[in-house]
This record gives C-alpha cells, sequence and structure tokens, in this order.
C-alpha cells in the first residue's frame, strides 16, 4: 500500500541553530533529491528547503525504512548527528501529509501568515524533484493540488491584502492616498531602521527619494545609500511645498514640523495632499496638521494599530483558508483512493489480454489460411468477448475505491482471477501451448 | 412592447443593483461580473425602450415624470458606462447602480398614461436640448457618487479607523479624478442643455427666457457647478471640499429636477407638458 510521508522541520519545532545546519549549501536539495532516488524504499521524493522549514515528502510502501533513510539523509546533508534533531522531527502520513503540504503552500504554516514568498519556493522545489525525476503519479498531482489551493486561497480569502509590518502599512496608507506612487517626492528626514525602510519600499515603487540631516554629511551619505537627493534641512519650508509624502525619524526632543509651518504652504500647494509618516519617538510632527484638510499624519502607534487590525483581518481570513484546505483534503483523498485500486485493474486486464493472445495462437493453427479481413474479425470478435467479461468486474472496483470495504474487495478481486501469482500462469501458458490442457478440452 | 421592455430593463438593472452588492460584501469577482453583464443587459433593453418610445411618440419620450425618470436613470448608466471604460474601478457599479434602480422604481411606480404630443415638441431643438441637458445630470451623478466614496475613504484614513470598505474602495486620488472629470465633462453639457433651451424656447414659445421657476432653479444650478469648477480649475480645490461641494450642486440638482418641475414650474411642469392640448 502506498503512503505519503512528510519528515521535516519548521520554525516552530526547530530552532534556528538546528535549520542553519541543513539549509546552508546551496547544493543541498539536489543532493537531497539524488539520497532519495537512491533509497529502495522510497518511490517518489521532493526536498523542500526554506530558512524556515526543512521537509522531505515521500511516497512510500514502508514508512519506517523510508523515515529511516530521511533521517539518515538529513543527519549526512547537515553533519550533525541524528539524535540532535529527532526530537524537533514531525512525521505526517497520508491525509496529514495532504493538508500539511497544502497548507504550506497557501502559507497558513508560515510564520508571518499570508506571505506570497513560500509558494514559489515550493514550486521551485517541485521543479527541482521534476528535473530530478524523482516525482511521479502522486507527487505530481499532489503538488498541483497545491498550487490549486494556493490560487483558490489567495483569490477566495484575503489573506495577503493586507500590510502586516510597519513599513509596508506605511507604504500601503502612501498608495490609499495617492493612488500611483511613480514619481512622487518622498523626504526622509533623521534615520532609522524602521525609516530607511519604508522610505527603500517607496523607492522601489518608483518614488523620488531626498534626503534631509542636521547634518550635511550624513544626508549626503543617506542619499548615496538609497539613490537619493541630499537637501538642506533649514529650506524645510520650502521642501514642505515640493513634497508628497514626509517620513520622519529624527532625535529631536521637540517638533521638528509644526502646525503653523504645513498651514502656510497648503495654499501654495494648491492642496495636493501631502502624508506625513513620523516613526520618532518624541513625535517629529505636532498631531495638529492631521487637522489640516487633505493632509494626513500617521504616526508609530498609529501603524501600530493599522498592523494589528491587518493581523486580526488576516487571522479572520486564515479561518476560510483552513476550510478550503479541507475540502481540498478530501478531494485529494478520493483521487489516492481510486489510484489503490487501479493496479488491480491494470493486472485483470493484462491478464484478459494474456488469456485471448494464447487461445487466439493456438486456434489458429487448427483453422488454416485465413483471409486478412477473417483474422481481423477474428480479433475484433476475441477481443470483446474478453473486454466485456471484464467490464463489470473492473466497474465493481472502480465504485469500490472509495469506500471502507475496498481492501477486502481488492483482496478478493486478485483471489478469483488468481492475480497474485503471474509468474505460475505465464509459464503455464508458455509450455503448455501444445498439450490437451483443461482449458482445450472447451 | 414598450411595457415589456420597461419591465426587462428593470428586471436586470435590479438584478445588476443586486449583484453589485452583493459584490461589495462578498467580494467575488464572478458576481461582479454578472453584474455588469446585467447592468449592460439592462442597458440595452432601456435604450431600446427609449427608442420605442421616440418612434412611438414622434418626439423625446421626456413629456412625464415617469418617462423622464427612466431617461435620467439611462443618462446616469451611460455615464457610469463611459467612466468604467476609463476607469475599470469595479466598486464604482455598487454606488451608481443603486441610483440608477432608484429613478426605476420610481418611473415603475408612476401609472403610465396617454401623452398629448404638442407639435412644438417636434421642433429639432428639443431632442438636443432634452439629451444634452440630461447627459449632464448623468455626469454629475457619477461626480456625486465619486464624492461620496471619497468622503467615506477619507474619513477612515484622516480618523485612522479602518471599516470593511477601506479594502474596497480605491483611492482618495482615483476617486478625486473620477469626480474632476465627470464635472468637467458633465459641465459642457449641462451648458449646451441651457443655451439649446433658449434657442428652443425662442423658437417654440417667441422669447429665449420666461422666469420659469425652472428655468431659474436651472440657472442657479449652472452658477454652482460653475463656482465648484472655477475653485477646482483655478484655485485648486480638491479632495474633501470638492467632494462636499459636489454634493450640494447635486441637492441643488435634483432640486431643480424633480422640485421645479412638480411644484413650482410654470410650462416645464410635466402636467403642462403632457396635459396642454393646443
Amino acid at each position: 500500500m502506498l503512503k505519503i510521508l512528510d519528515i521535516g522541520m519548521n520554525h516552530e519545532t526547530a530552532p534556528v541553530e538546528i535549520r542553519e545546519c541543513l539549509v546552508k549549501e546551496p547544493g543541498n536539495v539536489g543532493k537531497a533529491l539524488a539520497a532519495l532516488r537512491e533509497s529502495p524504499f522510497i518511490h517518489e521524493g521532493l526536498f523542500l528547503s526554506t530558512c524556515n522549514r526543512v521537509e522531505a515528502f515521500v511516497v512510500t510502501e514502508n514508512p519506517q525504512e523510508a523515515r529511516r533513510s530521511i533521517v539518515s539523509l538529513m543527519s549526512s546533508l547537515g553533519s550533525i548527528e541524528d539524535v540532535r534533531f529527532i526530537p524537533n522531527l514531525f512525521t505526517f502520513e497520508d491525509n496529514e501529509a495532504v493538508r500539511h503540504i497544502f497548507r504550506v503552500s497557501c502559507s497558513l504554516d508560515s510564520m508571518v501568515m499570508g506571505e506570497p514568498q513560500i509558494l514559489g519556493q515550493v514550486k521551485d522545489a517541485y521543479s527541482q524533484a521534476s528535473k530530478a525525476k524523482t516525482s511521479g503519479v502522486v507527487l505530481n498531482r499532489l503538488m498541483h493540488r497545491a498550487f490549486h489551493v494556493a490560487k483558490r486561497v489567495r483569490t477566495e480569502t484575503g489573506i495577503s491584502d493586507s500590510a502586516v509590518s510597519i513599513s509596508y502599512a506605511a507604504v500601503e496608507l502612501a498608495r490609499k492616498i495617492f493612488h500611483d506612487l511613480g514619481g512622487r517626492k518622498v523626504l526622509l528626514v533623521g534615520a532609522g531602521e524602521m525609516a530607511e525602510l519604508a522610505a527603500r519600499h517607496l523607492v522601489r515603487q518608483g518614488c523620488a527619494l531626498f534626503v534631509a540631516n542636521r547634518t550635511l554629511n550624513r544626508a549626503v551619505d543617506l542619499a548615496r545609500l538609497f539613490g537619493g537627493k541630499p537637501v538642506a534641512f533649514d529650506e524645510m519650508e520650502s521642501l514642505l511645498l515640493e513634497m508628497d509624502i514626509v517620513i520622519t525619524s529624527t532625535s529631536a526632543p521637540g517638533f521638528v514640523i509644526g502646525h503653523d509651518q504645513v498651514k502656510s504652504v497648503l495654499r501654495k500647494r494648491r492642496s495636493r495632499p501631502l502624508f506625513f509618516i513620523d516613526i520618532a519617538v518624541p513625535r517629529d510632527v505636532e498631531p495638529k496638521v492631521n487637522d489640516l484638510g487633505n493632509v494626513y499624519v500617521y504616526d508609530i502607534d498609529d501603524l501600530k494599530g493599522v498592523v494589528e487590525v491587518n493581523k486580526a483581518q488576516r487571522r479572520q481570513e486564515a479561518l476560510k483558508a483552513e476550510r478550503i484546505v479541507e475540502e481540498e483534503v478530501i478531494r485529494f483523498e478520493k483521487w489516492l483512493k481510486t489510484l489503490q485500486v487501479v493496479p488491480t485493474i491494470v493486472s485483470l486486464k493484462e491478464k484478459a489480454e494474456k488469456i485471448r493472445q494464447a487461445e487466439v495462437k493456438r486456434s489458429l493453427a487448427n483453422l488454416g489460411d485465413l483471409t486478412p479481413e477473417q483474422m481481423s474479425r477474428l480479433e475484433i470478435l476475441t477481443r470483446s468477448i474478453a473486454e466485456k467479461i471484464m467490464h463489470d468486474p473492473i466497474l465493481y472496483l472502480k465504485r469500490k475505491a472509495g469506500r471502507p470495504t475496498r481492501d477486502a474487495c481488492v483482496d478478493m478481486t486478485r483471489k478469483l482471477f488468481n492475480l497474485d501469482s503471474e509468474m505460475e500462469e505465464e509459464e503455464e501458458y508458455g509450455l503448455s501451448r501444445d498439450d490437451s490442457g483443461p482449458k482445450r478440452a472447451s | 412592447m414598450g411595457e415589456i421592455l420597461t419591465k426587462i430593463s428593470l428586471f436586470l438593472i435590479l438584478l445588476a443593483t443586486g449583484g453589485f452588492i452583493v459584490y461589495i460584501l462578498r467580494q467575488q469577482k464572478a458576481i461582479y461580473q454578472w453584474s455588469y453583464r446585467f447592468l449592460l443587459a439592462g442597458f440595452a433593453a432601456l435604450t431600446l425602450q427609449l427608442l420605442h418610445g421616440y418612434i412611438v411618440l414622434g418626439a423625446m419620450p421626456v413629456l412625464t415624470l415617469k418617462s423622464a425618470l427612466a431617461f435620467f436613470a439611462w443618462t446616469i448608466l451611460g455615464a457610469y458606462l463611459l467612466f468604467h471604460a476609463k476607469f475599470r474601478l469595479m466598486i464604482l457599479g455598487s454606488f451608481i447602480s443603486p441610483l440608477a434602480a432608484i429613478l426605476m422604481i420610481l418611473s415603475s411606480t408612476i401609472p403610465g398614461g396617454g401623452v398629448t404630443v404638442h407639435p412644438m415638441f417636434k421642433s429639432a431643438w428639443f431632442p438636443i436640448h432634452v439629451w444634452t441637458a440630461f447627459m449632464g445630470n448623468g455626469m454629475f451623478t457619477v461626480a456625486f457618487a465619486a464624492a461620496i466614496m471619497y468622503l467615506i475613504q477619507e474619513s477612515q484614513i484622516k480618523r485612522k479607523k479602518f471599516g470593511s470598505l477601506f479594502n474596497r474602495l480605491p483611492s482618495l486620488q482615483t476617486l478625486d479624478s473620477i469626480n474632476y472629470y465627470s464635472l468637467i465633462y458633465g459641465f459642457p453639457f449641462l451648458t449646451v442643455g441651457m443655451i439649446t433651451g433658449a434657442i428652443y424656447a425662442q423658437y417654440a414659445l417667441g422669447s429665449y427666457w420666461r422666469w420659469d421657476p425652472k428655468e431659474v432653479w436651472s440657472l442657479i444650478t449652472w452658477l454652482f457647478y460653475a463656482a465648484l469648477l472655477h475653485e477646482r480649475i483655478a484655485v485648486g480645490w480638491r479632495g474633501r471640499k470638492a467632494a462636499i461641494m459636489s454634493i450640494v450642486c447635486f441637492c441643488v440638482l435634483l432640486f431643480t429636477f424633480l422640485g421645479a418641475s412638480l411644484w413650482l414650474s410654470d410650462y416645464h411642469s410635466f402636467k403642462s407638458l403632457g396635459g396642454r392640448e393646443g
């Protein structure tokens, strides 16, 4: 019986010290796939390795042995003893494994739920596996279903709709105000990790960056770092006239930008919207500025609030995504079950065909010369008899594919048609061609 | 024939409106696509109905409140479809189709009676006057809807409280430009509508200006919109102020359309439009 097995570790089960051992070398996946192909117990295999997870998906008939070879593979890949990481491994079988790969693909299992990168990483892992020819019928189907699930989750739920980091939340807000950020002017006042990150995001969206700092040298350095333009700090009024977005992050004790200062430029700006992102503590932009028309001020707490709301929203959407995953797991399970009656159906067909061919051959000797037309008639006649006889047993098996009694039915069919002693059969037909066997009497 | 077309178009527009409202709640693209198709079909049916009315009457079918409301709905949908082609904004339909649907429902509740068409309505100026004035109304309805959407979105950003509409509504910039373009396009229509109205009155009634309440209120409406446009273009008004002002302007317009025609008007009222015999 084929089993789908998933053995691995992720950011929840294993600390980074162990995960990093396994992912540090770029050629690891190729090596792992080669090892999976070598193992006699593993029919199909896929190796997924990202900074947050290392997992092997395999199709096997012998889970114990397969597990053993995966553990030794991981231990040799990371050059660490298996006792060190065995407690961190999780093992999923069949439906559990299917559910897990579905959840991973649609980013329900990620550290930042809903992040879009993981699907690309899963796709890479699959394309490597199919290049190395370690994926087969089951994994091909499984992975395509996983991509389908990810697509459904992305379109049917809002799990990755809203930003969950402060700098992204700021960019999202800017987009809700300005729509297209290309060509907008961004002023970065002061420096700090989060402000720089936000500035970097905005530059990537096509904004033009200007950098102001108390010390001009620092401004020049920062501007060079982000591909921006250094400007003098004391030109604030004229800068405010030009800019669309202002990110402030100075360590000044008081307000750097005041209400009256902004108010005085509004009319000259012809009410073009102005967006302040104030990441500094204590704040740089006087809160009253937010009361001015077409001016929006977001301080660090406001942005944190946005992120919290978005996170809650993602959790809500995750419930929908889990439902989709469940649906698809059931669908896959059904398919897998039909797969398990397929070998029996194939051997039934083969057996019938073998009998037919042997009997035709035997009869031809006694029928004398036949015209080609008579020959083809004979072929058609015998083939349709064989097919019609096998038709009902095959249908019966297909119907039982999803039932709990499936295994008993498969077993009975194999006994009834003597499918498991193929070798003897072949010998019998091979040798007794000219004997007066029991078949010939009829 | 006209009756059947009316029912079909009402049905399709209601269906589309329902779909658009479900779309706002459920955010499923398929629902939106079907609603849009229903709306297109409803618009086509309404167009046929108006053409049919035109052929039967031999004049623009706006002589009763019933038919004028249907024609208003037609121009709103027409303006919406034009703006949809430019902005491809899915949520716009959810705000505009209900307005058209309300007009269609109102129109359908008014019993239709026989109309006697005075020969003066067969003048060539009449359809031009009616069509341009109504098209202006349709455009201003889009401006109104965009202004409402703008105010909702703006107050969410300003107050930093994000409701479920936040992700569904587009950016402030987009809403502001829809408002701007619908004013820019709508205003010439209204202007031409008023000028052709005066010319038509000169021909049909002998004087181009008769201090009829509808005329006066139309002029007031025109002045309101002219002021708004001036502020937008010359002074640089935009955003919230412009949105509020275009809502105020639209209220004046609605009063002119309904109030002045129903209660105040002399010869522009629907009573006299249909009722006058000779």
